[in-house]
Parts: C-alpha cells; structure tokens; sequence
C-alpha cells in the first residue's frame, strides 16, 4: 500500500482519544501525520512546566488548556485533520457520548482508577469497538519489555508492570514508545496486518 | 476446579465448584488494585465482584490497570 492509498483508507476515520498528556498527545499528532480523518480529544488538565519531559507541547503553550493546544499543534502539523476538541473532566456518560462514532478509543489517561473506568465503560457500553489502553511505561530502557496484549477488543500496550511514581517517572522516550505502539495498532485495526 | 486465567490453564486448589473475582483475587494475592475483569470474554464490573462467579473451565482474564500516561 503506497502513503495515497493509506491516507485515504484513513481520511474516513475516526479516533477517540481520552487524555491529552504523555500517551495522548504523542499518539494523537502520529494519526495525524499518517491522515486519520478525524481525531476526538478529551482533557480538562492545563500545561505545566513539568509535562514537557514527555507531552507533546512547547514552553510558550504552559498554562494553556491540553486538548485546546493538542488541536493547535496538530492542525500545524497536517490542518486536513479534522479535530474535536473536548474540555472536559471524562465520566462514563460523557465517554458513551463523545465517543459514540468512534471507530477506535485511545485510551491515555494517566490514573489507573481512571483507565479502569473507560475499559469497564466502554467494554460495557461499546463491547465491539476496539479500546487500547497504555499501561505500564515508566522510566527508561527495557524496551524488549513492551508489547501488545490482545483480549478480544481490549489491546493493553505497554510493560503491564512498571508503574509511575515519584523516583520512577514517566519521561519521554519510553511513553514516546508506548504512545507510538498505540498509534501503531490503530493503523494495524484500520488498515489491517502489514508484518 | 481448573480453569484458563490468563491463557494459561490454572488448577485452583479449593472445595468449591463455584468461585467470585474477589475470591479468585484473594486466592491468588492479586496485589494491584485496578483491574478489569472478563469471564468467558464479558466484562465483569467491580459492583459484580462479590456475586458474579465462574466455574470449572471457564476463561478468566484479569488485566491490572496501573498508573502512567
């Protein structure tokens, strides 16, 4: 398939994607260089300082709202992107009605509380539609570690154990990794194996 | 009671011929909080935990939900 034939396997599209940081922000702006047709984000967290070590945002963005500033990079980098941006703290009910024609959730959130509330939401409201989670990507190295767990429609990429916490962070290159992975088993969903 | 969790065949040494996910969890000593549970590939949600059981060969799938993003 050449790059033509998979952007316009793409262009028709839509990805949902909950949580603007580390997993959200790198996966989403990959989508959009390949030319997914339209990209539904969700955050309600500000830019900090400290989220540069991974998030794909620039220091004159800090303070700005993560899906506001996600779109506006985004739309740099390939304005054919069609991008809805969501302000929002995401609860079950708002999940069931923002993602609703999604074809795939992204799931990016950084609590786990938070990433077993969409799996149970979406497992429970959307059981056919596809759901990656992120878990596991803390700290450096490892990289043989990480992989793609498939149960079903639920695809869990990351090392499923290192856990993020104050001396073992999270930081670019291995949630870089862990984001692309994602982004990458979108690609294999909608456009189907290539390796 | 023998049963698939997590793609591998597990042999639960109990007397019971019907199991609940906290159990299972206490049983295994399951350490991480956050979980998603499936029993023959349907969701089990945590309000279901003490009361949705599972029995000899079913599939149970726990999948930990741990913090980073």
């Amino acid at each position: 398939m050449n790059f033509l034939e998979i952007k316009s396997k793409l262009k028709n599209k839509t990805l949902g994607i909950a949580g603007c940081g580390g997993l959200g922000s790198n996966a989403a702006v990959a989508l959009a260089r390949v030319g997914i047709g339209k990209l539904i984000i969700a955050d309600f967290d500000k830019i900090e300082e400290s989220n540069l070590n991974r998030q794909y945002f620039f220091f004159n963005q800090i303070g700005q709202y993560k899906a506001a500033a996600l779109k506006e990079n985004i739309l740099r980098i390939n304005p054919a992107v069609n991008v809805e941006e969501h302000i929002v703290t995401l609860t079950p009910a708002r999940i069931k009605n923002l993602f609703i024609d999604c074809d795939i959730i992204i799931e990016a959130f950084d609590k786990a509380e938070m990433k077993e509330m969409i799996a149970e939401t979406v497992l429970t409201e959307f059981p056919l539609k596809p759901l990656i989670c992120g878990v596991g990507l803390a700290g450096w190295g490892g990289n043989d570690l990480i992989k793609v767990e498939i149960h079903d429609n639920l695809y869990i990429v990351g090392d499923h154990v290192s856990e993020t916490s104050e001396n073992d962070p999270p930081i670019a290159p291995r949630v870089g990794i862990v984001a692309n992975m994602m982004a990458n088993v979108v690609l294999e969903i909608l456009l189907g194996k290539d390796k | 009671m023998q049963i698939t969790l997590n793609n591998r065949i597990e042999i639960l040494d109990i007397e019971k011929d019907k199991l609940t996910i906290n159990e299972l969890l206490k049983l295994k000593k399951y350490s991480f909080t956050r979980l998603i549970v499936k029993i023959n590939g349907k969701i089990v949600k945590r309000e279901h935990f003490d009361d949705i059981t599972f029995s000899e060969n079913d599939n149970v799938e726990v999948i930990h939900m741990i913090s980073g993003g």
